[in-house]
């Protein structure tokens, strides 16, 4: 059980080996949460979606740009931040994998498995530049 | 991630198990249904039982194979797929794309 507030911080290069590392760590920190074997799985692939479109998307694979995964853990949620020093992006722009006329195309569901599994999504573009992606889950909801 | 091709009659079975995820995964599908179909398969089934994690990468990548054959007159299926991975089929409408199998001989018979 937690009973106060902590924040774990990872910064990573940009490469997709890394992802396997970030996936460990919020595994530890969710089972250290309690959170329930499916919450804790589709948090982790929701960081994982988020670090992977960092690292792919944002930081286009660029090993001097990093990517940042701040944890931020409390009795009552895990906020999670993932950071780039990409460009940005505006999440209206972004097609719906629903659409009929995307159903079959190979990509874009990893933000929307994000905004499905995690309570809340927010996207935000950074003044000095890059894009951070806020994911709440609240302990309540395991 | 780990492939193992079986052949039932004139079906291929790819036993897939461990993790489809961006990167060796996903590869290991695409070049395994391409060598299939090179070698003149064209009733595929990928079961699905032993993965034990996908991510979108991976979701995509089922996608792909499942255009790849049919554009190649062929046909994919999908046999015992794990609740979580029917999840992410179901919540992207994929379960109305794919023709799913929870039984192995009514798989291969389907076709």
């Amino acid at each position: 059980m937690i009973t106060q507030e902590n924040t774990i911080e990872v910064s990573i290069g940009s490469a997709l080996e890394y992802l396997d590392l970030v996936q460990l760590v919020t595994d530890c920190i969710t089972r250290f949460m309690e959170f329930d074997e499916d919450s804790s799985h589709w948090i982790g692939m929701s960081v994982r979606e988020s670090v992977t479109n960092a690292i792919q998307h944002g930081n286009k694979l660029d090993q001097n740009k990093k990517v940042a995964i701040r944890f931020e853990v409390s009795p009552e949620q895990l906020d999670v931040y993932v950071t780039d020093q990409g460009n940005g992006f505006r999440i209206e722009d972004l097609p719906s994998p629903l659409d009929p006329e995307n159903l079959l195309k190979p990509s874009g569901r990893g933000i929307f498995y994000i905004q499905s599994f995690m309570d809340s999504v927010e996207f935000r573009k950074l003044s000095r530049g890059g894009m951070e992606v806020h994911m709440v889950k609240r302990v309540s909801s395991n | 991630m780990k492939i193992e091709t079986r052949t039932v009659g004139d079906v291929q079975i790819l036993d897939c198990s461990g993790k489809i995820t961006l990167g060796e995964g996903t590869m290991a599908v695409r070049n395994t249904v391409r060598d299939v179909l090179k070698n003149g398969g064209k009733k595929i089934i990928l079961n699905l039982a032993d993965v034990n994690y996908i991510d979108s990468s991976g979701i995509g990548e089922l996608v792909s194979s499942y255009t790849t054959v049919t554009n190649q007159g062929g046909k994919l299926k999908l046999l015992s797929l794990t609740k979580k991975i029917q999840e992410l089929l179901a919540i992207t409408k994929l379960l109305t794309v794919f023709s799913v199998y929870d039984n192995e001989q009514q798989a291969i018979a389907s076709f």
